[in-house]
């Protein structure tokens, strides 16, 4: 299964959102009704038939059911998009339940990010931001015609606090429980412009400092309801045994002692493995562990070694005249460095790195007639109902899928195999639920790694140590190849979420982008931050020898090359003064990096040592500052940071997938390494909202700058040792030191 | 049938007695808030208690816990009210909150014999427990917290 996720662009009319009436509330069940003193909280169903859009419901009691359409997968999105529409209808969040939206991209899809429901791309806050606050204030225009009409008076008149209607005039007031209750709703319902929302000024709840999240609760208490725990009657347990190299398919099949195992009820050929299907989870997993498989041989993948290709790579991206696909173009680069009096041209190069959320791929699914039900932890509601769709000869419509929260995602969930599965076997057996559970093994081995990927980089410098051009050619496969074929083609062969990130905001002359599309038929895909991820890893370290060529300070050549950009500015000036940057640290330095990715400014500043003898770099602090523009959550941004911070510190110093001969080599956290506790930096967080500018995106804005951050840090350790490979094992830094 | 007490309940189950106690408390008690990490006593997700010891119950056989008394997140307190509880919800730690069960229960131990351990001492406790959102500093600022509390 390698089609492209089924993304259904659709012009969606804000106007067609705002008057849907009527539709059927769906819940999730995320445990018990989950009250929690502080706040808002979740809630297992929609209740309340006062239903002014199909984005909330008003109860008698005035609690508030709010849906939530995007994929809880640690982010926060639950509270952040419900607070949006909280915010201007000027709810009371402790009445506030949220509840996961059912899969219905044409009420519920994210209105900046194809109109599906896709969580991904740090576009969820930044698509649905506008929209949903708009919801809010409709909401609130309606309640008060419904109030008007209650209290006789003329809607003008009225004014809100929260969850209440007051008439100041007459000292009148109703609760929205009491409008709910015995309101009618405005027909036509009444449409709202840009100058009914709320003035930020007189924001509760965006930008609140202390709102608390409202999923922490249950995942504290067991209650959380991720897509492993689904638990539905007379459900029956799947396991998949996958080919070990991605292509090749079950020749023979020797089930017999497989099917002899007690529990055991079907054995399942596929085009990809073999799926085992019984009555407890222990029998699928000791099952497929006696499956007798031989295996086709004649997958191109076969010839697949990491190794041997990123070699391969780095030197097309050396070889100039390998000409790419522009990804951007301004002014004449190529000319500019040629006349240049220095040029700094570098290398730099990332491994294959695996998601490894700590939630393993897992799925259930039920098959009862032309319909599928599916209960997943996934990013793609909507590409899921048209894979699912697929493997039963449905239609997309006929697949309802329940978003359970996800343990991680980090675009892993953005996949449907693991999906796949659970609809293939539910298939097989008609009318019982079945659970398919990947073991930790299958998950890192059958992962959608980021891409291998090298870039050349070469910057020329005018006598004076100006920048005059700035070439960057990045070398690597295509994720939109396969997952999004239409965009891929439509794009001209320009893979932008590969590229994702190259373009930079630093004032230089002429920059020139170039994407050289490797093809060798790996399925990979979209890993925390794409390619923003490695592309800053290299134009933040070059920054960094560009200052040393010129003998400058890292952070005043990257103020100076930002001269125009207030926000840019602050967020460097603001971690250089966090960290104490022009302070010397006895055997230890610090690195600068910077990213403007995603929307939002942010910059980090590592704190490193080094033991020369073993090559182990160990990152002790960590500063960063951020200004993401509108800061919905402030206290969430900052734990965003430091999940960005840790996971990126990981994938540079340890993490890496070798494939050799197509087959992966790592098989789990033993082999496969990840930060622990003892690794992990001390992390301090500044967010700098500036609420005038445009909101930015977040979720992934904390991981591209460690990187850089670290390789910058070494080399001021070392007198100029540069990293220019991910991750930085101590034997690397050890050939680095000794180079 | 192997018999063994959980949450306070005494239970006997029919699985096969070399199933992992993993299985047992997830898929046959239906106790879900112990997780599935890796199969190998790697990252901690699945900790529990046995007979007041945190252990990784994804390595541990139903037989190995006959007549001995199990402890899961849901048995931690009835109502979320133990201190770490509290404190995980007060520093809002978790982001996915996967890991988080396994955390909280491996962290319990470390306070029953430790009320008032040291960072270091923390942190080389904690170190068994993967969480790939990275939240280790809130871990600890929750342990510390409850620690300050109790």
């Amino acid at each position: 299964m390698t089609k492209g996720l089924q993304l259904h662009t659709r012009a969606l009319s804000r106007r067609s959102f705002l008057i849907t009436v009527g539709a059927t509330g769906i819940a999730v069940a995320f445990g018990g009704l989950l009250q929690d003193a502080s706040g808002a909280s979740m809630a297992p169903a929609v209740e309340g038939g006062y239903r002014p859009n199909a984005w909330l419901t008003i109860a008698a009691d005035g609690t508030v059911t709010i849906m939530s359409p995007a994929s809880e997968m640690g982010q926060g999105i639950m509270t952040t998009l419900p607070l949006l529409i909280a915010e201007d209808m000027d709810a009371d969040w402790h009445k506030v339940r949220v509840v996961q939206a059912p899969s219905d991209a044409e009420k519920y899809g994210n209105p900046g990010f194809y109109g599906v429901q896709l969580t991904g791309g740090s576009e969820s806050t930044r698509g649905y931001y506008k929209m949903l606050r708009l919801v809010g204030a409709q909401t609130r225009k309606v309640i008060l015609a419904s109030a008007a009409a209650m209290l006789n008076v003329p809607v003008n008149e009225l004014t809100t606090e929260p969850n209440r209607v007051v008439h100041a005039r007459s000292g009148r007031s109703l609760d929205y429980g009491e409008v709910a209750a015995a309101g009618a709703l405005p027909d036509p319902l009444l449409q709202v412009t840009d100058a009914d929302l709320k003035p930020s000024d007189r924001w509760r709840y965006i930008g609140n400092l202390t709102l608390p999240r409202v999923d922490i609760p249950s995942k504290v208490d067991g209650t959380a309801i991720f897509g492993i725990d689904v638990q539905l009657p007379d459900m029956l347990y799947g396991a998949v045994l996958r080919a070990p190299v991605q292509g090749e398919q079950p020749e023979t099949i020797d089930g017999a002692e497989a099917r002899a195992v007690p529990g055991i009820t079907h054995i399942v050929p596929l085009s990809y493995g073999v799926g085992i299907i019984g009555e407890t989870v222990e029998a699928t997993k000791r099952a497929k562990d006696l499956l007798k498989i031989v295996w086709t041989t004649s997958s191109r993948i076969r010839g697949y070694t990491s190794d041997r290709l990123l070699e391969e790579y780095r030197s097309v991206g050396r070889d100039l005249a390998q000409a790419g696909v522009s990804a951007a173009t301004e002014g004449d680069a190529q000319t500019a460095i040629s006349k240049a009096g220095t040029v700094i041209e570098v290398d730099y190069m990332s491994d294959h790195v695996h998601h490894a959320t700590m939630e393993p791929m897992n799925a259930t699914a039920l098959v009862t007639g032309d319909t599928v039900e599916i209960w997943a932890p996934t990013q793609g509601p909507t590409g899921t109902q048209g894979f699912a769709a697929e493997v039963t000869g449905t239609t997309p419509d006929k697949v309802k899928v329940n978003t359970t929260l996800l343990g991680g995602g980090f675009g892993r969930k953005a996949e449907a195999d693991f999906i796949i599965d659970a609809v293939s076997l539910a298939k097989a057996v008609r009318g019982r639920p079945v659970k398919v559970i990947w073991s930790r093994e299958d998950d890192v081995q059958h992962g959608k790694y980021r891409p291998l990927e090298a870039q050349h980089v070469q910057v020329g410098l005018d006598g004076d140590g100006n920048i005059v051009g700035w070439r960057h050619r990045i070398v690597a496969d295509s994720i939109f190849a396969r997952t999004m074929p239409q965009l891929f083609e439509s794009e001209g062969g320009h893979d932008s979420v590969v590229t994702e990130g190259a373009h930079f905001n630093y004032a230089v002359p002429a920059h020139q982008i170039e994407y050289i599309r490797r093809d060798n038929g790996l399925d990979i895909g979209f890993w925390f931050g794409v390619g923003v991820g490695y592309t800053r890893f290299g134009i933040e370290c070059v920054i960094d020898e560009i200052a040393a060529a010129k003998g400058v300070d890292p952070v005043a050549l990257r103020l100076e090359l930002l001269k125009d950009q207030p926000r840019a500015r602050k967020v460097i000036e603001t971690v250089a003064q966090m960290a104490e940057w022009d302070r010397q640290r006895d055997g230890r330095a610090l690195g600068v990096a910077y990213s403007d990715a995603f929307g939002s400014h942010c910059a980090e500043i590592a704190e490193v040592s080094l033991d020369r003898e073993t090559g182990e770099i160990r990152v002790h602090a960590v500063w960063c500052a951020v200004d993401p523009g509108i800061a919905v959550q402030p206290r969430n941004i900052e734990a965003l940071m430091i999940t960005g911070i840790t996971g990126g510190a990981s994938h540079a110093l340890f993490e890496q997938i070798n494939i050799v001969n197509g087959e992966v080599q790592e098989s789990n956290f033993d082999t496969y390494r990840v930060m622990r506790m003892s690794e992990a930096p001390d992390i301090k967080v500044t967010v700098i909202p500036t609420p005038e500018d445009p909101i930015g995106g977040i979720g992934q804005v904390g991981l591209p700058p460690i990187g850089p951050a670290i390789a910058n840090a070494v080399a001021r350790l070392t007198g100029g040792v540069r990293l220019r490979h991910y991750p930085f094992l101590p034997e690397r830094v050890l050939a680095a030191l000794n180079a | 049938m192997t018999a063994f007490t959980i949450n306070g309940r005494a239970v006997d189950l029919a699985a096969e007695p070399d199933t992992p106690l993993l299985w047992v408390i997830r898929e046959h008690l239906k106790l879900t808030g112990t997780k599935f990490g890796c199969g190998i006593a790697q990252c901690g997700a699945c900790t529990v208690h046995v007979d007041g010891e945190p252990t990784r119950s994804c390595v541990t056989l139903l037989q190995d816990v006959a007549g001995m008394e199990v402890t899961t997140i849901e048995g931690l307190s009835p109502d979320a009210s133990h201190p770490l509880q509290q404190a995980w919800i007060a520093e809002q730690v978790p982001q996915c909150g996967y890991c988080q069960s396994g955390q909280i229960m491996q962290a319990t131990a470390l306070l029953k014999s430790n009320p008032n351990p040291t960072r270091d001492q923390i942190v080389e406790h904690m170190d068994g427990n993967i969480c790939r959102c990275g939240t280790y500093v809130r871990i600890i600022s929750a342990i510390q917290r409850a620690a300050r509390e109790a």
